[in-house]
């Protein structure tokens, strides 16, 4: 695909995640914490064709690397992203997204009564499921909503 | 029971339920025997939601088995009030006590308590979470009138924030039981109790009324719809009307049926239901005795052998 196809361009060094299901960038974004106040250089392309998914979206992000935990919640929304990491305009590395078994401070508990919003000194924890997560506190699930939910 | 603490029906397996079971008849049997055997531990209540009868319980069941206990008392008149959080009340409690029962309005919190604290937790009910001891004395209720297997359950009532309907269901996917779930729409089970049954391949059979399961039903577990659940008085009065039960409505139901309630109950079944065969709610409520005592036994047991452990290392 070429980057005239793309309408984004290249990035000199950063963070590309590629492959994301076509609609959920700007999803991505907030799991990143992303809304253009910080000044990083990002581009979004949403629903470019994608032999793979059809339609796809991708984030690029200047200057910015991924911690583990971003891409573990990144995982719950993107299962099929990859995530490019750029030097210099070359991709120095390509992971895929793994589903972890659990996420751990990331999520907010959208249970207004679990115990972890009660200024407890603990972390959420929430156990990744067939079609979404589930508190392991309270056991509230959650399935489409969770970018809503995020809190990094 | 090769368990720490009782947190939630769902780490509970079949052979876990039938040794505090097992345990809790030998209590019945021979209360004399267990007279003393914790004699010189502490058990700490902890309520910070008013409760009677399963604070009453625990206490009662502790004190038989020569445990001492010490109440936090009332929330208003406690340090919570002052705004200390729970894992420190825990923590500082758990140097006071050799174990801990906890009721919380919030949900998740005796799993948080059990996070911070060595000694063994009951979770004696968490919001609208779980409230394992009850079931566990539900179920000695049942195994003692049918049976736990080849048995035909309807819960009835307020399915959604009930506790003791939450930890009953599931604790029942351990058995060869069919659970009927009836109703109001605006009730029913949430959707984390529902994820839990349908992991253990457990079908959920719903109805809006009880006459259509009644006649198939071994036991009828209702439970009491609380007005605060409905935004209008009205609205309050005519559902709560539609799942109360009285001797007439219990014509249709097999001779042997039984009919329990966690309690306390207000007017969802009639107290002409009290004169019935059908009524097992007060032989229930006095299971707790002998079945916390037994659980009691059990984590007490189990924390000990941990201690032993920890020497040997």
């Amino acid at each position: 695909m070429s980057d005239h196809e793309l309408r984004v361009s290249k990035i000199r060094d950063g963070t590309v995640i590629d492959h994301v299901e076509g609609g959920q960038a700007l999803n991505v974004l907030a799991i990143l914490g992303i809304d253009g106040s910080e000044g990083l250089g990002v581009s979004v392309g949403m629903n470019v064709p994608s032999d793979r998914l059809g339609r796809k979206d991708l984030v690029k992000v200047e200057g910015r690397e991924l911690s583990q935990s971003e891409v573990d919640v990144l995982s719950l929304i993107a299962p099929e992203a990859t995530i490019n990491i750029v030097r210099e305009f070359e991709v120095v590395e390509k992971n895929r997204v793994t589903r972890p078994d659990r996420v751990a401070g990331v999520l907010s508990c959208p249970n207004r009564n679990c115990i972890t919003n009660a200024d407890e000194p603990v972390e959420t924890r929430f156990e990744v499921v067939a079609d979404g997560v589930r508190c392991d506190y309270c056991s509230t699930v959650l399935r489409s909503d969770i970018a809503d939910h995020i809190d990094v | 029971m090769r368990q720490d603490h009782l947190i939630t029906a769902t780490q509970l397996s079949r052979d876990d339920i039938e040794a505090v079971l097992d345990r809790a008849r030998e209590v019945a049997a021979d209360p004399e025997a267990y007279a003393d055997r914790h004699a010189g531990t502490m058990l700490a209540l902890c309520f910070f939601e008013p409760s009677t009868r399963t604070r009453m319980s625990f206490d009662s069941a502790a004190k038989r088995l020569g445990i001492d206990t010490i109440d936090m008392g009332d929330v208003d008149s406690s340090s919570v009030s002052k705004g200390e959080s729970l894992a420190d009340t825990v923590r500082v409690i758990e140097g006071y006590a050799d174990s801990i029962v906890l009721r919380h309005p919030s949900e998740g919190a005796a799993t948080l308590a059990a996070e911070f604290v060595d000694v063994p937790v009951i979770n004696a009910g968490d919001g609208a979470g779980q409230h394992p001891s009850q079931t566990l004395l539900d179920l000695h209720t049942i195994r003692e009138n049918h049976g736990l297997d080849d048995l035909t359950v309807g819960i009835m009532g307020d399915l959604k924030y009930g506790r003791t309907v939450h930890s009953l269901a599931t604790a029942l996917t351990n058995f060869d039981a069919r659970q009927h779930f009836i109703s109001p729409e605006s009730l029913r089970l949430p959707r984390s109790v529902r994820f839990d049954l349908h992991e253990t391949g457990a079908q959920v059979r719903e109805h809006d009324d009880l006459e259509a399961v009644l006649p198939e039903l071994d036991v009828l577990y209702v439970t009491r719809i609380q007005k605060e659940r409905f935004p209008d008085e009205n609205e309050y009065h005519r559902v709560a009307g539609e799942y109360r039960i009285d001797a007439d409505t219990l014509e249709a139901a097999p001779d042997d049926l039984t009919v329990m309630h966690p309690l306390p109950r207000v007017d969802e079944i009639a107290p002409d239901v009290d004169d019935t065969d059908h009524a097992r709610y007060f032989e229930q409520a006095h299971n707790g005795i002998p079945v916390r005592m037994a659980l009691l036994d059990t984590l007490l047991e189990n924390a000990e052998a941990d201690e032993g452990m920890e020497v040997d290392r």
